[in-house]
């Protein structure tokens, strides 16, 4: 505890010649879950993007732990502790709900942990554990969830990034999703951030809330200060 | 009936080594999305190391060897050096470099080793065993099987028990997701150029002998053979290569039994012609709803 995992200054990328981020400045705690909120359009994606070196950035600084992410290579950020969980949440449908999860601690040197790791993976989402065989295409929505969840926590991530996690989800699944990363919190320590069109749900599980808008961050304050504030309330978020 | 039994033996010899080149052609078309045009170039550019290393030792399996490895090393330095820096946003692009390439590799073996036919041997015999007064096998055809089989058998073995076959299909299925997971992309891909080119080159092997011997075009009609056969099977099916490879092989050996074998590219052309037009898929493709 104590200290920020991850610390952005100043970042701004695009896709070719046109800016999406602008001068975005954000600091997430360690241990405690960040939901970026705004908008669409408003530039979260591209952020999560350029976050885990999808997109490079073309000016600011990346900080995780202290170190500067310039120069790291997309696939040696899961070994610096970063899982990011895709837009559209990129299970592999053409490989097995096994396979998909053995993926996610293929890197890994300490193979026992991965193991261990996978035991808790299939512990936590039972309905995995039953369609280990299944294709990752013959899964519902919130089985899909699941499997990109379980596969980023195999890699016993630090940071996890993700995009989205309640679209297309039953609210049922999407209030199980929020109180899991709760528990992952509380338990492991686990820093978030996630990026949500459903600001309640998001600012329900949240820590703080960053509300981002036209590639800008506008606002970072308490999640509760947003949720409880109704006038902060309606100048950002519009409710 | 004896001469049905020996035309269908010798096409499904025919047949395995389609089958292997088919494979090689599968493997890069799952993972980059490209038809290697250039690969009977690239097989018989390692068939002649093979020459080249046997006429130094007097050994046809240390030239046997040298080929596998000069084909696993020239399709990883193809990819590295040319398919890499390919535009691949259109599709024709790698397909004109490829042609490019074959343009190239089979010019240079004509500079070094002349556009003559050079003898091939052969490890066995290829004189067929008789059963009860019948032809059936020669040696050399059993040694063909085995060595497809196994082949095929260590690919399969590869793709779906080891760490590094997951990778690989996760990188080719999903290179993005793929990344974000820790999967070497790139590496992969250059891996499984290795593999098809190496695959490529033990095909080249076992049927340049069975020609009129070692020459820069002597994969030619081979190519076209394979090709037509992944395309049968469907080009995203290993499974299809192999039954597409059998398939053209008995086929083949069926027009060149009966009508003659000069007619062996016209039925090659035919047939490809024909499933393009009917299952431009593959038989082996799922069906899936056109997107519109």
């Amino acid at each position: 505890m104590g200290g920020d995992l991850l610390t952005v200054e100043a970042l701004a990328a695009g896709y070719g010649p046109v800016p999406v981020l602008r001068d975005v400045d954000l600091r997430v705690p360690t241990g405690t879950i960040a939901a970026v909120i705004g908008a669409n359009g408003a530039g979260k994606t591209t952020l999560l993007r350029a976050l885990s070196g999808m997109l490079r950035p073309t000016a600011g600084r990346i900080l995780l732990d202290g170190r500067d992410l310039r120069g790291t290579p997309v696939e040696q950020l899961v070994r610096r502790g970063m899982a990011h969980v895709p837009e559209g949440r990129g299970v592999i449908g053409e490989l097995t709900v096994a396979e998909n999860l053995r993926l996610g601690a293929l890197w890994r040197r300490d193979r026992g942990d991965a193991a261990r790791a996978l035991d808790e993976v299939y512990q936590l989402f039972e309905p995995l554990a039953a369609r280990r065989r299944h294709l990752g295409h013959q899964l519902s929505g919130g089985e899909r969830q699941m499997l990109a969840l379980g596969r980023a926590l195999v890699g016993r991530p630090r940071l996890l990034l993700l995009d989205e996690p309640s679209l297309g989800l039953a609210p049922r699944v999407v209030a199980q999703t929020m109180a899991l990363l709760r528990r992952l919190r509380d338990d492991t320590g686990l820093t978030v951030l996630l990026v949500e069109q459903n600001v309640r749900s998001a600012l329900a599980v949240a820590d703080q809330g960053i509300v981002m808008s036209l590639g800008r961050v506008v606002l970072a304050a308490p999640a509760a200060r947003l949720r409880d504030d109704a006038d902060l309330r309606h100048a950002y978020l519009g409710f | 009936m004896d001469r049905f039994l020996f035309l269908t033996l010798d096409g499904l010899s025919r047949g395995a080594v389609y089958a292997a080149f088919a494979l090689a052609l599968v493997l890069i078309w799952r993972a980059g999305r490209i038809v290697n045009f250039a690969q009977g170039a690239m097989a018989v550019a390692a068939a002649y190391v093979a020459y080249s290393v046997t006429a130094a030792t007097g050994s046809y399996w240390l030239g046997f060897a040298a080929a596998l490895l000069a084909g696993l090393l020239l399709g990883a330095i193809v990819d590295v050096a040319v398919m890499r820096l390919v535009d691949h946003r259109s599709p024709l692009n790698p397909v004109i470099v490829a042609l490019g390439l074959v343009l190239l590799i089979q010019a240079v073996l004509g500079m070094v080793y002349g556009n003559e036919y050079l003898p091939a041997q052969t490890p066995f015999s290829r004189t067929a065993l008789t059963v009860g007064g019948t032809a059936v096998l020669s040696p050399y055809d059993l040694f063909v099987f085995a060595t497809v089989g196994v082949v095929g058998a260590a690919l399969v073995w590869v793709f779906t028990r080891t760490a590094i076959g997951l990778r690989m299909r996760a990188a080719a299925f999903a290179p993005e997701v793929s990344r974000l997971l820790g999967v070497n992309v790139g590496g992969m891909l250059t891996l499984g150029w290795a593999l098809a080119s190496g695959v490529g080159a033990l095909a080249a092997m076992l049927v340049i002998p069975t020609g009129l011997g070692l020459h820069p075009h002597a994969m030619d009609l081979v190519f076209v053979s394979a090709f037509t056969a992944a395309v049968l099977g469907g080009l995203d099916s290993p499974p299809g290569a192999v039954v597409g490879g059998l398939g053209v092989g008995l086929l083949l050996s069926y027009v060149s039994g009966y009508a003659g074998g000069d007619l062996i590219p016209l039925a090659v052309l035919a047939l490809l012609l024909t499933v393009l037009l009917l299952r431009p898929g593959g038989l082996f493709a799922p069906v899936t709803a056109r997107r519109v």
